[in-house]
C-alpha cells in the first residue's frame, strides 16, 4: 500500500458518524468533508472508509424503467413509482426483500406497504444467519453487549469467522486490543483463540489456532462438551484434533474468568447448519457451570439484526413473515425468501438496500428473471440487471440520518454529514410514497 | 369533544367515592364537574365504572422483550388474530408484540403502564418499542442497581454527585424514576457469580447491596422524583429469601422523604411474591408471606406489588440474569441472557407454571396470601410481573380470585392447585375477599399514587380522562360466589368503553380507535451546574470502558414522540 498524504484541504469535519457497513457499526468516524463530499475518514477500516468515500461511481442517481427492449432508461421520480406502485398493487404474491442496509425508519414504512397488500417481508437473514436465530429458538441464546468482552473477557475465540477481514475492527475495537476496566494491558491480558479450518488473517495472529476439519464442527464441539461433563474421549484424533489438544483447550476454556466465543456463516453454513451453533450454545451454556462466557453472532450487514429485532417487536417474529392471510406467519422453509422463489411463488420482488443478484443461488434467481423486479438501492450491482424499476435511495449514515442495530442490539442513531444527490430520496420517503399510491389504486379499484 | 358516561356506578378510592350512581364528565381530555349541552352521553346505567388502570410494574418494552420474541416463536403463534380495520395483527402471549401489548392493556381498560426495566445503554430500543404500542402511556424506569458509576460514587459515598450522575442519566434514557435490580448481584454475574443477601459485596467494588439502596433511596428524595425508589430485591426465587426482604425494607426506614412528593413511601418492592420464601430448599419451603406483611402493615415507608403466580407457561425475563441461571440449571429449559457493559444484566428463560406442580402452587398461594393478609390495599398493587409470573392479560382473573375466597376453596379442594397451597401456606384459612373498591384501589388508585401521578387513577376534576368501564352492573351482581368468577374474568378482559384522554379507544370489548402511547419522564430542574461537572468528572472513563461515543449514547428527542416531561423541581 503506497503512502499516501493525509488530506487537509477540507471544510469542516463531522465528528462521531457510525459506519454503514458490517455489523460493528463503529461509532466513532470522522468525516472530513468539503463541497457537501466526503473527502476522508478518521478510524474506519478500509471497508468502511471506501464504501463512506469512493461510492460515487456506482452510484445510482436517477429512477430507471425497463423499457420493451430490455433497456433500463432514465426517467421521473413519478413515473417511476407510479411504475412500481402499479406492479405491486396488482400482484397476488409480492415479496419485500432486503432491508439490512437501511434506516429501521425505513422499515417502518415498508413493514406498513407488507401488511396493507398482505406480502412477504424478508431480510437477509433468511441466506446468512438464518440457522443462528433457528438454533437460538432451539436452545437459547446467552449473549452479551460488546463492552462487557473489552472489559472483562480474558479469552475470546473465533470460529467460522475471520474478523480480521471481514469486520476489521472487531478486534482493536471491542474484543482484544483495547484495555478495558478489569483488562489493563489489553491485548496482553488476553489469549485469542481461531477454531477454523482455514489459516485465515485471524488464525495467523491468534494465540491458539484450532484447525479442525473441514465440517468437522460439530464433531469437535461435542468432544469439548463431553470432556467438560468428565466424559473419555474414546477416538484419538477427532475432527483432525489431537484428543490430548481438546483436554488441553477444554481445561483451559474452563479456567478463564470470563470467555466470549464469537461465531461466523463458517460455523452456521458448514454441513451440519444450525445443529453447530446449537452445540456451540449449549457448550456456553454447560461453561458456565464453571465460570463466566458468553456468545454472539457475527453478523454482516451494520442493520440486519436490526431488521430482525424490529420485526420481533412489531409483529412477533425475526424474518420471513408472511401477512397474505392478514396476520403474521413464520415458517422457515416456506415463508422464506429463497423456498418462495423455488417454488416460483412471488409475482412481484422488491429489494431495498440487498443485492439478491450477486447472493442467491441460481434457482431462486431464475425466476426473478420471469417475474418483475423493483430495486431501491444507492448501488448499480448485478440486481439492478434484474431489475425493471429502479428507484435510487440515500446513504443511510451519510447522507440520511436513521436507527441501526449494532450486532449486539446496541441501538445507534446514525447521523446525517452531508446532503444526498438532488435527484436521490431517501429510502423511507420512497417506501412510503409507495405505500401512498399503491393505497391509491386499491382503494380506486375498491 | 364532550362526554357524560351517565348514570354509572363508579368506584373512585382517591375521590372517596364507594359505588355510588354518578355521572362522569369529560371534556378537552379531562374530567371536568360541568359540560355544555352539546356534550354526548353515553348511557352507562348501573355499570361498574372506574378510572382507568395504572400498572405500576410490567415488562413489555425493550431490548430483553425482544430476545424472547426472537428466540421464542413459539410464543409468539399463541394469541395470534388476523388484522381490522382498526388494528394490526395481534401475535404473542406471554410476550406479545408491541401492537398487540396496546391493545390488550387498553381491551382491559388500563390507561398507564410503567415498564420497569430499562438499560441505559440500550433506552433508544425501549422507546423504539414504546412508539410501536398503541394506546397506553408508558413510564419507563431506569436501572441503576449495578452501574458503575453508582457503585462508585457509592464506594465514595458521594452522594451528591451521585444525585447528579442520577438526574442526568434520566434525562439521557428519558427514563420517569429509579430502578434497582438485585444490586451488586447483576454486577457480580458479569463473572458468573452472584451476591446473597444484602450485606454481600459485588466482587472487586467492595459495595454492598444494603449500601446500595441506601444511597438510591436517599438520591431519590434528594431529587423528590415522583416515584420512589422502585427495588427488587436480592435472592429473588430463593428459599429462605423472607429475611433478606425484611432486611432490605428495614435497611432504608429511617431516610426522609421528600417533603413535596405526593407519595407516602420511600420504597417500592416489587414482585414481593418472588421475595416471600421459607425453608431451605425447594424440599422445605413454605410461605414467608405472614412476616412480610406483618412488616408492612406495622410500617409506612414500604409499598409493594405482587407478581401474582397465574399458573400458565410464561416467559419469564429480568435484569437479575444470574437468578435466571438459577432456573436454567433447575428447568434445563432454552436459557438466554444478556450483559450490558457497565450497567446491568438480564436474563430470560421459559417457565411453566402448572397447577399440579408443588412448587408453582407454593408460589401462587403465597402471592394470593400477600393480596389478603396485607392490610391496606392502598400498600399492595396488583401485578404478575408480566411476564415473568404470568402474562397481564390474566389481571381479570386474579381479580375473580381475590374477590372470591369460595372460588379459592374451591380450586384446592377441587385439585386445580396442588396440596401444597394448603400444606405450607395459610391460603386455607383466609376468607377475606376484596370488593370492588379494593379492586379499584389495588389496580388504578394505589398505583397512581405509588408512581406519583396526580392526574391518573382517579375520577375527580382536573384528573385525565381516563375512564373503564365494564359491562357488569355491580348493584346486581355476586362476585363472591365461585360460580361468578368466570363472568369477572370475562368481563373485565373486554371494557365496554375504555376512555383515554376524553377519546373512546375501546368500545364493547373491541379497539374503537388507535392513539399513541406517550412517553412518561421526569425532567430534574435545579441540578444542571452538579450534571455538567458530573459529566465531566466521568467522561473519560466513559470514553474508555464503553463501547459507543456519548453522543450516540443519549436517547434523542424524536425517540420519545409524543412524550410527557414531568418537571421535578429539586431544589424544593
Amino acid at each position: 500500500m503506497a503512502y499516501e498524504e493525509p488530506v487537509t484541504d477540507y471544510d469542516k469535519i463531522v465528528e462521531n458518524c457510525t459506519c454503514a457497513f458490517c455489523g460493528s457499526n463503529c461509532d466513532d468516524l470522522d468525516y472530513l468533508v468539503k463541497d457537501n463530499r466526503v473527502v476522508a475518514v478518521r478510524h474506519a477500516c478500509r471497508l468502511g472508509a471506501s464504501k463512506i468515500m469512493e461510492d460515487e461511481d456506482q452510484r445510482l442517481i436517477v429512477p430507471m424503467i425497463r423499457d420493451e427492449t430490455g433497456e433500463l432508461v432514465e426517467t421521473d421520480w413519478d413515473t417511476a413509482l407510479d411504475k412500481a406502485a402499479e406492479l405491486i398493487a396488482n400482484a397476488v404474491r409480492p415479496l419485500f426483500y432486503g432491508w439490512s442496509e437501511t434506516s429501521i425508519e425505513c422499515m417502518k414504512k415498508g413493514l406498513k406497504l407488507t401488511e396493507y397488500v398482505g406480502a412477504v417481508i424478508d431480510n437477509q437473514a433468511t441466506i446468512c444467519h438464518g440457522p443462528t436465530v433457528q438454533a437460538v429458538q432451539n436452545v437459547g441464546y446467552p449473549l452479551m453487549t460488546l463492552g462487557e468482552v473489552k472489559n472483562r473477557a480474558d479469552m475470546v475465540v473465533y470460529s467460522g469467522s475471520n474478523p480480521m477481514n471481514a469486520h476489521p475492527r472487531h478486534l482493536s475495537r471491542y474484543t482484544m486490543f483495547p484495555r478495558g476496566w478489569f483488562r489493563p494491558r489489553g491485548r496482553y491480558d488476553r489469549t485469542l483463540v481461531t477454531w477454523d479450518p482455514k489459516f485465515s488473517d485471524t488464525a495467523k495472529m491468534s494465540d491458539i489456532w484450532v484447525p479442525f476439519e473441514e465440517n468437522g464442527d460439530y464433531e469437535f464441539v461435542n468432544a469439548i462438551r463431553a470432556v467438560l461433563k468428565g466424559k473419555e474421549l474414546k477416538k484419538d484424533v477427532i475432527a483432525g484434533i489431537p484428543k490430548e489438544d481438546i483436554i488441553e483447550l477444554t481445561e483451559a476454556m474452563k479456567n478463564v474468568e470470563f470467555g466470549a466465543l464469537f461465531f461466523g456463516l463458517g460455523l452456521t453454513h458448514t454441513l451440519s447448519k444450525q445443529r453447530n451453533i446449537d452445540i456451540a450454545i449449549q457448550l456456553v451454556q454447560d461453561l458456565n457451570a464453571y465460570t463466566k462466557w458468553v456468545l454472539l453472532p457475527m453478523r454482516g450487514h451494520f442493520n440486519v439484526n436490526g431488521f430482525n429485532i424490529f420485526l420481533s417487536y412489531e409483529m412477533g417474529f425475526p424474518y420471513g413473515v408472511d401477512f397474505c392471510r392478514g396476520y403474521p406467519r413464520y415458517m422457515i422453509g416456506e415463508t422464506t425468501t429463497i423456498d418462495l422463489l423455488n417454488r416460483r411463488e412471488p409475482d412481484v420482488f422488491m429489494v431495498i438496500a440487498a443485492d439478491p443478484g450477486a447472493h442467491f443461488p441460481g434457482g431462486a434467481l431464475a425466476h426473478l428473471t420471469n417475474i418483475p423486479v423493483i430495486q431501491i438501492d444507492i448501488h448499480w450491482g448485478p440486481s439492478t440487471e434484474l431489475a425493471d424499476v429502479v428507484l435510487p435511495g440515500t446513504f443511510i449514515g451519510v447522507e440520511t440520518a436513521g436507527t441501526s442495530y449494532r450486532m449486539d442490539s446496541v441501538p445507534i442513531h446514525m447521523k446525517k454529514a452531508i446532503d444526498p444527490p438532488e435527484t436521490c430520496r431517501e429510502d423511507e420517503w420512497i417506501v412510503n410514497e409507495l405505500y401512498e399510491r399503491v393505497k391509491k389504486i386499491k382503494e380506486a379499484s375498491k | 369533544m364532550e362526554y357524560i358516561l351517565k348514570n354509572g356506578i363508579v368506584y373512585d378510592p382517591t375521590n372517596k367515592v364507594n359505588g355510588d350512581k354518578k355521572d362522569v364528565m369529560i371534556k378537552d381530555g379531562k374530567i371536568v364537574d360541568e359540560v355544555s349541552s352539546d356534550a354526548k352521553v353515553i348511557d352507562v346505567t348501573d355499570k361498574l365504572v372506574m378510572a382507568a388502570g395504572v400498572d405500576v410494574h410490567s415488562h413489555i418494552a425493550g431490548p430483553k422483550l425482544c430476545v424472547g420474541r426472537l428466540y421464542r416463536p413459539e410464543d409468539e403463534r399463541r394469541g395470534v388474530k388476523p388484522k381490522t380495520a382498526t388494528t394490526r395483527a395481534e401475535t404473542g402471549f406471554s410476550i406479545p408484540s408491541c401492537p398487540t401489548t396496546g391493545y390488550r392493556y387498553s381491551r382491559m381498560g388500563y390507561g398507564t403502564v410503567t415498564e420497569a426495566a430499562v438499560p441505559p445503554l440500550e433506552a433508544k430500543h425501549t422507546h423504539e418499542e414504546i412508539m410501536a404500542i398503541p394506546n397506553i402511556d408508558i413510564s419507563p424506569l431506569t436501572l441503576f442497581g449495578n452501574n458503575w458509576f453508582v457503585l462508585q460514587y457509592v464506594k465514595e459515598g458521594n452522594l451528591d454527585d451521585l444525585a447528579a450522575f442520577v438526574s442526568s442519566w434520566l434525562k439521557i434514557t428519558k427514563g420517569y424514576g429509579i430502578k434497582c435490580v438485585n444490586p451488586c448481584g447483576s454486577e457480580a454475574w458479569g463473572w458468573g457469580m452472584n451476591v446473597h443477601g444484602i450485606d454481600d459485596p459485588a466482587p472487586y467494588w467492595d459495595v454492598t447491596g444494603r449500601q446500595v439502596m441506601r444511597a438510591l433511596v436517599q438520591v431519590n428524595e434528594m431529587l423528590g422524583l415522583p416515584h420512589s425508589m422502585h427495588v427488587h430485591t436480592n435472592d429473588l426465587g430463593h428459599p429462605g429469601n423472607y429475611e433478606t426482604t425484611l432486611k432490605t425494607m428495614d435497611c432504608v426506614k429511617d431516610i426522609k422523604k421528600n417533603p413535596s412528593v405526593s407519595r407516602d413511601q420511600i420504597m417500592h418492592c416489587t414482585h414481593l411474591q418472588f421475595h416471600a420464601y421459607g425453608g431451605t430448599s425447594w424440599r422445605d419451603a413454605n410461605s414467608g408471606a405472614e412476616p412480610i406483611a406483618d412488616y408492612i402493615n406495622k410500617h409506612d415507608h414500604i409499598t409493594c406489588d405482587v407478581g401474582q403466580v397465574t399458573l400458565d407457561e410464561t416467559t419469564t425475563m429480568t435484569a437479575d440474569a444470574p437468578m435466571e441461571y438459577d432456573l436454567y440449571k433447575l428447568s434445563g429449559l432454552k436459557w438466554a441472557n444478556k450483559d450490558i457493559e457497565l450497567e446491568t444484566a438480564s436474563g430470560l428463560i421459559p417457565c411453566i407454571y402448572s397447577g399440579k406442580a408443588p412448587v408453582s402452587t407454593l408460589q401462587w398461594a403465597i402471592g394470593l396470601e400477600l393480596f389478603l393478609l396485607i392490610k391496606d390495599p392502598w400498600k399492595v398493587v396488583l401485578t404478575t410481573d408480566s411476564p415473568n409470573a404470568g402474562p397481564f392479560l390474566r389481571y381479570p382473573r386474579i381479580i375473580s380470585w381475590l374477590m372470591s375466597s369460595d372460588r379459592r376453596t374451591e380450586m384446592m379442594e377441587n385439585k386445580e392447585v396442588h396440596k401444597w397451597a394448603t400444606k405450607r401456606t395459610s391460603l386455607g384459612t383466609l376468607d377475606r375477599v376484596y370488593d370492588w373498591n379494593d379492586i379499584a384501589t389495588v389496580t388504578r388508585s394505589a398505583p397512581a399514587k405509588i408512581l406519583g401521578f396526580k392526574e391518573r387513577g382517579h375520577l375527580g376534576v382536573g384528573a385525565n380522562a381516563d375512564v373503564a368501564v365494564y359491562d357488569l352492573e355491580p348493584e346486581k351482581f355476586d362476585p363472591t360466589k365461585a360460580a361468578n368468577a368466570p363472568v369477572v374474568e370475562d368481563v373485565l378482559s373486554r371494557a365496554l368503553y375504555t376512555i383515554k384522554d376524553g377519546q373512546i379507544v375501546v368500545k364493547d370489548g373491541k379497539i374503537a380507535k388507535v392513539v399513541p402511547s406517550r412517553h412518561l419522564w421526569s425532567n430534574v430542574q435545579g441540578f444542571e451546574k452538579q450534571e455538567k461537572k458530573v459529566l465531566n468528572d466521568i467522561m473519560p472513563m466513559f470514553n474508555k470502558y464503553y463501547t459507543i461515543k456519548f453522543e450516540n449514547y443519549k436517547v434523542h428527542d424524536h425517540y420519545i414522540e409524543p412524550s410527557i416531561e414531568y418537571k421535578v423541581n429539586a431544589s424544593k
